[in-house]
């Protein structure tokens, strides 16, 4: 419940000092994938490692909904045979990822970045362009 | 001067910028024009009509049940294939907020360095290296990002489309990543029904005639010669345009980059997606994962109206265009207007917190920036509207 807290507590007290996009990475192709590579806006405020570690299970959870293989080809043939009216009712293997993501993203919001005064954003509520940083301003932290 | 603020929750297809319709309260995305699509539904459904009404009768004593039953199921595909073409969303690319924006352009600024005055800025590219090959990632002045790979922005619909295709008037909508491979079923549905009904009308005809005559054949059943008209034409352009996909499917291009020749082979440019194996790449295009939309059109969001109580402000008559009515709304088709900005930066926080916590969001409103922290110190953004729009509100919220 202290985290329930210090979140309210920020969006009454703290500024938004700045935001950094994290921008895709396109070294494979169309694959959703973000770049791992360090922003320096957050040097002083998370280990390095701790946010590789993020972006990287980011990555596999994309790679994870987006993966070509057996299952995909199933679902993809099964829903044709229905005339894809089994999507009005079934959730796509995407849509099942999502939610895990969406999830992912909340927990490290909890655990990791709150206390730091850091929140991310769902990459999905960007149009799966960017992964947004917000860098709130230090003073409701400094106890 | 006093204004009473107002909020409405709205739907976000409501406030999307872009030349889209919508229908059934945001299910429903189509192109504005959509006289031909009309067309196109008049002409497989009439036709089928026709099919239903002359021939099948007769083909259902004289050889099989199976043929109408066949020809049900068939059109049924294709209309549900049509609609689903039509009616979803192609994959559309949100507009960047403003934030985004400014952070892009900065970057921007900073690649470029200082250009000495006089001097046209270099054009804003981005190259990346995909799979071995260089692409380059070109700047959209609408949509304020710089383009994924395979996307281009549709004037028509003006949007930004995932793995644009082309912009079909027949189905009303653009054909992109999101419902590609419905619309080459539809064409492959299209192909087959045309080729069943032309065919059977033949064999009908045939039939008949060696019963009745030819001439008293066409006077029983008159739906004959429109449909076999009607399919002959339909045939020439459908079954064509089916090869073509198949063929670009094969090859994982879409019609734009076709249209460009962007990997016909000079300067040994290749198609960095493909697969390089036919049954591959018709995998990943047909039965690939299903994608979902990007776009929220469902989503409640806020819609602040500004309601003077003053008679004589002349003002306030340009504050209400860009907020209250969402037909005005597509014709700003730069920028959010400031307001837009503040829910979506407290989205997120409050997003998170409020699962737990529920509390009211009109309270927090205030003790946020009223507008983007940034437009003071950064470099002018591509829109000169923004800053005029941004001053209105900016003033009427003062009074």
């Amino acid at each position: 419940m202290a985290e329930t807290h210090s979140l309210q507590d920020m969006r009454q007290q703290a500024a938004i000092a700045a935001k950094v996009f994290i921008q895709r990475d396109y070294t494979n192709g169309t694959v959703c994938q973000f770049q791992t590579k360090f922003p320096s806006e957050l040097e002083t405020r998370i280990d390095k490692q701790q946010f590789e570690e993020t972006v990287r299970t980011l990555n596999n959870l994309y790679a994870e909904a987006e993966k070509l293989g057996g299952s995909s080809y199933l679902e993809g043939c099964l829903a044709c045979l229905t005339a894809y009216t089994i999507f009005l009712c079934m959730e796509t293997h995407y849509e099942k990822v999502l939610k895990k993501i969406a999830k992912f993203i909340q927990e490290q919001n909890d655990k990791i970045y709150a206390p730091r005064g850091l929140l991310l954003t769902d990459p999905i509520e960007r149009g799966l362009r960017v992964v947004e940083v917000t860098i709130f301003e230090d003073r409701s932290l400094g106890r | 001067m006093s204004a009473v603020m107002m909020t409405r929750k709205v739907r976000k297809w409501e406030k999307l910028p872009g030349k889209n319709t919508f229908c059934c309260d945001g299910r429903v995305m189509m192109a504005r024009q959509k006289g031909v699509f009309y067309l196109t539904l008049f002409l497989i459904v009439g036709t089928c009509s026709l099919f239903f009404a002359f021939e099948c009768p007769y083909l259902a004593i004289h050889l099989s049940p199976a043929i109408p039953v066949f020809a049900i199921l068939l059109f049924f595909f294709v209309m549900a294939m049509l609609l689903r073409t039509s009616f979803s969303d192609p994959g559309v690319l949100p507009r960047a907020l403003p934030e985004e924006a400014t952070f892009i352009e900065m970057e921007i600024e900073a690649t470029n360095g200082n250009v000495p005055a006089g001097q046209r800025p270099p054009p804003r590219i981005r190259n990346v290296q995909i799979n071995g090959q260089i692409v380059k990632l070109k700047y959209c002045y609408t949509c304020k990002i710089f383009r994924p790979p395979r996307a281009s922005h549709c004037s028509i619909c003006d949007n930004c489309v995932d793995r644009f295709d082309h912009h079909c008037p027949w189905v009303g909508n653009c054909v992109g990543k999101r419902n590609y491979r419905y619309f080459y079923l539809f064409t492959l549905s299209l192909s087959l029904l045309t080729i069943y009904i032309f065919t059977f009308n033949i064999v009908h005809v045939v039939m008949r005639s060696v019963n009745s005559g030819f001439v008293k054949t066409l006077q029983d059943t008159p739906g004959t010669v429109l449909e076999v008209l009607v399919c002959f034409f339909t045939l020439w352009s459908v079954v064509g345009l089916t090869g073509f996909h198949t063929y670009l499917i094969s090859l994982n291009q879409t019609t734009n980059e076709d249209i460009k020749g962007s990997w016909s082979g000079k300067n040994r440019v290749q198609n960095p997606y493909s697969h390089k194996n036919i049954i591959n790449n018709c995998c990943e295009v047909l039965c690939g994962p299903a994608y979902p939309s990007v776009l929220d059109r469902r989503g409640l969001m806020r819609d602040d109206l500004s309601v003077p109580t003053s008679a004589a402000e002349p003002a306030t008559n340009s504050n209400p265009v860009p907020q209250t009515t969402k037909t005005t709304a597509p014709l700003i088709p730069n920028e959010h207007t400031p307001d837009d900005a503040k829910p979506s930066m407290a989205d997120a926080a409050i997003a998170h917190a409020e699962k737990r916590s529920p509390s009211p969001r009109e309270d927090k409103l205030p003790t946020l920036p009223k507008s983007s922290p940034t437009p003071t110190k950064v470099p002018p953004l591509a829109s000169p509207e923004t800053d005029a729009e941004a001053s209105i509100i900016a003033k009427d919220k003062a009074l």
